[in-house]
C-alpha cells in the first residue's frame, strides 16, 4: 500500500536509477541516516559503544570490502586478518612517526597501503582461482601475522610486542585513547562506514563494478567481451583491501586502543568476516551491513538472555552460544543460500503486493 | 529488521542495567571456554569460592557483602573489553583478568575510568612502577622477576656460573610470551649464557618443530613460558625426545596439575615456578566445609587445592586485605574503587596475617607503596612428582635480581609516560 513503485514518477535519467526507486525506501534510508547521525550519538553510552555499536560499524566496513572481493568479483580470500592487521600496522606507524597529522589522514593513508599490499598479494588471482586462490589468500594471512610478530620496526621495538594508540583528536575530541567519549568513538567510526558505503555503492554500479560482476559470472566470457581481467581482479583486490585496511586501522586505534597480531587478527578474524558476507548476503552492500549485524550482536545477545536474564553458568552460555551460531549459519545457508540480504529483497517483493496479493 | 533487533537489545540492556546494591562489586574476567579454560576454571573457582567464604563466614568484608559477576572473556580481548564495559557500571572495585594480553586494554581504560587494576604474576611488567601506573598494581611479582628467579635458581644449581651454558626459552608468541625476553637478554649478557628464543603460536599446539631444535642444539636447560594448552604438549614434546625433565622449568603459570598429567610418568621431574606452594592450608578446610559442602561451589568443585585454584584463592584474598584496608583508612564499609586504590598501595601482606588468614607461607611478606606496585617478586621452584601426583617445594623463596630488573622498569614505564603524556607522581 505504501510500499509501492507506483505514483513516483522518474522524469529524468538520474532519478530512474537512483539507489533506492521507491520513495519509501528513501525515507527510510534518510531516517536510518538522521537517526544514525543525530539521535544515537546523545544516548550512545561506554557499554553500548564498545560493546555493540562500534565493532558493528567497524566490522561492517570490513564486510563491504570483502563484500567487494568475493561478493562482486568472486574472488575468494581468506586473508581479511592480515589485511586488517597491516591497516592496523600502518595506522600505528603513521601515528607513532607522525604526530602531528591528523588521525583521519593517518587512517586513509593506512587504507591505502593496506590497497597496495593487497593488490600484491592479489597477483597470484590472474593465474589461480576458486579453493586455489584461498589458499594463496590464507598464505597471505599467515605470512602477515607471522611478520608483524617477527619484524620488532612494526611494534616500535616495545619489549611485549604489543601496539598501543597514543591518544588523537579530530577538531578538538578525543578519538582514540582512553579519554576518548563513547559518542566521538561511535561518530568516528559512522562518518567512515558512511564514506566506505557510498563509495562501495557508487564503484559497485559504475563501469568498474560491471567488470567485477562479468568476471565473477564468467571470466573467459568476460575477456572475449573486452573486459581487462587484470585490471578487474587488481583493482577488486585493490578497493577491497583498502576498506579492510580502514576497518583494521579503526579497530585498532578506536576500539581496541591496543592489539597483539597473532590475537586480535589471527585465522579467526578471516573467518568471522566471511561468515558476516556469506550470512549476509554476497555482493549486496544490504548484506554486509546485515551480517556484520547478526554475528556482532548474536553473541552479546545470547549473553544478555543467558547469563543476566535467565542466571545460567557463564560457561554453559559460552558453550551454548557456540552451537546455536553454528546451527543459525547451517540454517541460514539451507534455507536461504543468498543470506540475509535475500531475505531482505523477499519481503520487499511480498510488501509492493501486501495488502492485496493477487 | 536491524532497527528491531535494536531495539529488541535495548529493551534486553535497560533490564539489565541499574540495580545498585550496596555492596561490593567484585568483577571476575574468568575463562571456563577456549584453549585457556583449563587454567581459566580452577583460578576463577579459587577466586569465587574465596569471596563465598567470606560471605559465609564474615558476612562480607567489614560487614558489606561480597557480590561476585563472573563474566566470560574466552581469554579473547575483544570479549574482555565487552565485559569491562559490561561490569564497571555496577561498581567494580577492582578487576583481576588474568590475561596479559585483556590487561593491556584494560590498562589505559582503568586509569581513564579510576579503577584498580590488579595483575598479579602477569600483565605488564613496569606497572611496578606506581608512580607511572597510578591505578595498575602487579605485585606480589611479575614476569621478570620470574626470569630473573629462574635464572639465580640455575645460578645456584651450577655453583654460581652460567657462564658458556645454552638456555632456550619457549614461550608463547604473544605479549605474554614475550615479556621476559628483555630481561632474559640482559641476563644472558651479565651471566655469560646463550639464549635461543622459540616462539610458539596461539593455542600452542603445535610445536614438533621447536622440540626437533631443541633436540638437535640440546641446550643445557629449557625455559617455558607457556600457557593453557601449550604447556601439556610441551611437556609432551620434551618427553617424546627425550629431554631431562628436571632441566626443564616452567615459569609459574605452566606449572599445573593439569599441565602435568596428561604425560603420565614421562612428566615426573619437570619443575616449574610459583608463587604459592601449594601445602595443606587450613583455609581449604574451612572452605570445603562453609562453601563446597553447602552447595555454592563455583564451578564443579574438583579443583579445591590445586595449584591454580590455591592462586586464585590468593588473589582474591589481597583483594579482601585491600578492600578491609580501604574501609580501614577511609572509615567507610561501602567503599568506592578510588578507596580501594589507596587500600592496595597501603597493604602490607605479614606472615602473622597470612597465618591469621588459615594460608601460611602462602606467598612472601611484601607491603606495597606508592613507588612499589610489584612487591618483593620473590618465587620458588617446585617440582612435579608423578608416582605421588604432587608438586613438591624444592626452595624457599627466591629474590629476583632487583639490580637488574629496576632499571629495566624504570626504562620502560619512563617510555610509557613520555608516550601517554604522564607525569610520573603519587596521586
Amino acid at each position: 500500500m505504501l510500499y509501492r513503485e507506483a505514483g513516483d514518477f522518474k522524469t529524468s535519467y538520474q532519478a530512474d536509477s537512483q539507489t533506492f526507486p521507491i520513495a519509501f525506501d528513501r525515507w527510510r534510508y534518510w531516517a536510518v541516516l538522521v537517526i544514525a547521525f543525530c539521535v544515537v550519538p546523545f544516548f550512545v553510552n561506554a557499554y553500548w559503544a564498545n560493546a555493540i555499536l562500534v565493532p558493528f560499524l567497524i566490522y561492517a566496513i570490513a564486510a563491504i570490502g570483502l563484500n567487494i572481493l568475493t561478493g562482486y568479483c568472486g574472488q575468494v580470500s581468506l586473508g581479511t586478518g592480515g589485511f586488517m592487521a597491516v591497516g592496523a600496522y600502518a595506522c600505528y606507524k603513521l601515528m607513532t612517526s607522525f604526530p602531528d597529522v591528523s588521525i583521519v589522514i593517518h587512517i586513509i593513508l593506512a587504507g591505502g597501503i593496506t590497497a597496495a599490499v593487497g593488490a600484491a598479494f592479489g597477483l597470484p588471482s590472474l593465474r589461480i582461482k576458486g579453493f586455489y586462490l584461498a589458499v594463496a589468500t590464507l598464505a597471505a594471512q599467515f605470512f602477515l601475522v607471522w611478520m608483524f610478530n617477527k619484524v620488532s620496526w612494526f611494534y616500535n621495538y616495545s619489549a611485549s610486542g604489543q601496539i598501543t594508540a597514543p591518544e588523537r583528536f579530530v577538531a578538538g575530541v578525543a578519538v582514540t585513547g582512553p579519554h576518548t567519549a563513547p559518542w566521538a568513538q561511535y561518530m568516528i567510526c559512522l562518518v567512515f562506514l558512511t564514506v566506505c558505503a557510498l563509495i562501495a555503492r557508487n564503484l559497485t554500479r559504475g563501469t568498474i563494478g560491471r567488470s567485477w560482476m562479468a568476471i565473477r559470472d564468467m571470466d573467459i566470457a568476460a575477456e572475449i567481451i573486452g573486459v581487462n581481467p587484470l585490471k578487474a581482479k587488481l583493482t577488486a583486490f585493490a578497493v577491497s583491501s583498502f576498506f579492510i585496511g580502514i576497518s583494521g586501522a579503526l579497530f585498532f586505534a578506536v576500539y581496541l586502543g591496543a592489539v597483539e597480531v597473532g590475537e586480535a587478527f589471527g585465522i579467526q578474524k578471516s573467518f568471522l568476516v566471511l561468515f558476516m558476507i556469506i550470512i549476509g548476503g554476497l555482493g549486496s552492500l544490504f548484506g554486509s551491513f546485515a551480517g556484520a549485524a547478526f554475528l556482532v550482536l548474536l553473541p552479546v545477545a545470547l549473553k544478555v538472555i543467558g547469563v543476566d536474564l535467565l542466571g545460567w553458568p557463564t560457561d554453559l552460555v559460552a558453550h551454548l552460544q557456540l552451537v546455536i551460531v553454528g546451527a543459525l549459519i547451517m540454517f541460514f545457508l539451507i534455507k536461504e543460500p543468498h543470506g540475509l540480504a535475500q531475505l531482505w529483497r523477499l519481503a520487499k517483493e511480498k510488501l509492493r503486493l501486501w495488502p492485496f496479493p493477487y | 529488521m536491524k532497527m528491531k533487533t535494536l531495539a529488541a537489545m535495548a529493551l534486553a540492556g535497560s533490564m539489565t542495567a541499574g540495580t545498585a546494591m550496596a555492596d561490593l562489586v567484585i568483577p571476575d574476567l574468568s575463562y571456563r571456554t577456549g584453549p585457556y579454560a583449563a587454567g581459566g576454571v580452577p583460578f576463577s573457582d579459587g577466586y569465587q569460592d574465596y569471596f563465598a567464604l567470606l560471605n559465609a563466614r564474615d558476612g562480607g568484608i567489614g560487614g558489606e557483602a561480597v557480590r561476585v559477576i563472573e563474566c566470560e572473556t574466552a581469554y579473547n580481548t575483544e570479549r574482555g573489553v565487552e565485559c569491562y564495559e559490561a561490569t564497571k557500571g555496577e561498581g567494580a572495585l577492582i578487576y583481576q583478568p588474568l590475561s596479559t594480553g585483556i590487561t593491556y586494554q584494560l590498562i589505559p581504560r582503568t586509569t581513564a575510568d579510576n579503577i584498580p587494576l590488579h595483575t598479579m604474576g602477569y600483565g605488564r611488567t613496569s606497572a611496578a612502577n606506581g608512580e607511572v601506573f597510578n591505578w595498575v598494581f602487579n605485585y606480589p611479582a611479575n614476569y621478570w622477576d620470574a626470569a630473573s628467579v629462574a635464572v639465580n635458581y640455575l645460578l645456584d644449581e651450577n655453583g654460581g656460573s652460567l657462564d658458556g651454558k645454552t638456555i632456550a626459552l619457549v614461550y608463547h608468541n604473544s605479549a605474554y610470551g614475550k615479556e621476559p625476553i628483555r630481561t632474559l637478554e640482559e641476563l644472558s649478557a651479565m651471566h655469560g649464557f646463550t639464549l635461543t628464543q622459540l616462539a610458539v603460536d596461539h593455542p600452542g599446539q603445535e610445536q614438533k618443530s621447536q622440540w626437533l631444535q631443541i633436540r638437535r642444539e640440546r641446550p643445557d636447560y629449557v625455559l617455558m613460558w607457556g600457557w593453557g594448552v601449550m604447556n601439556q604438549v610441551a611437556v609432551q614434546e620434551a618427553a617424546n625426545i627425550g629431554f631431562p625433565m628436571e632441566n626443564f622449568i616452567g615459569n609459574w603459570w605452566a606449572g599445573a596439575e593439569h599441565d602435568v598429567t596428561p604425560a603420565g610418568m614421562a612428566a615426573n621431574g619437570y619443575k616449574s615456578l610459583n608463587m604459592n606452594p601449594v601445602i595443606d592450608y587450613p583455609v581449604l578446610a574451612e572452605i570445603q566445609s562453609l562453601v563446597h559442602d553447602a552447595g555454592n561451589a563455583a564451578g564443579d568443585g574438583s579443583h579445591l587445592g590445586s595449584v591454580l585454584y590455591v592462586r586464585g584463592m590468593y588473589a582474591a584474598m589481597l583483594a579482601a586485605e585491600a578492600i578491609a584496608k580501604a574501609q580501614e583508612i577511609h572509615g567507610v564499609a561501602d567503599v568506592t574503587p578510588a578507596m580501594v586504590r589507596d587500600g592496595m598501595e597501603a597493604l602490607e601482606i605479614t606472615a602473622a596475617r597470612m597465618t591469621e588468614l588459615g594460608m601460611e607461607g602462602i606467598g612472601p611478606e611484601f607491603a606495597v607503596t606508592c613507588q612499589n606496585h610489584g612487591g618483593t617478586g620473590q618465587g620458588l621452584v617446585q617440582q612435579w612428582n608423578a608416582s605421588a601426583g604432587v608438586w613438591e617445594p624444592l626452595t624457599g623463596f627466591i629474590s629476583p635480581d632487583t639490580s637488574v630488573i629496576a632499571p629495566l622498569v624504570a626504562e620502560d614505564s619512563a617510555a610509557f609516560a613520555a608516550e601517554s603524556g604522564i607525569t610520573p607522581g603519587c596521586l
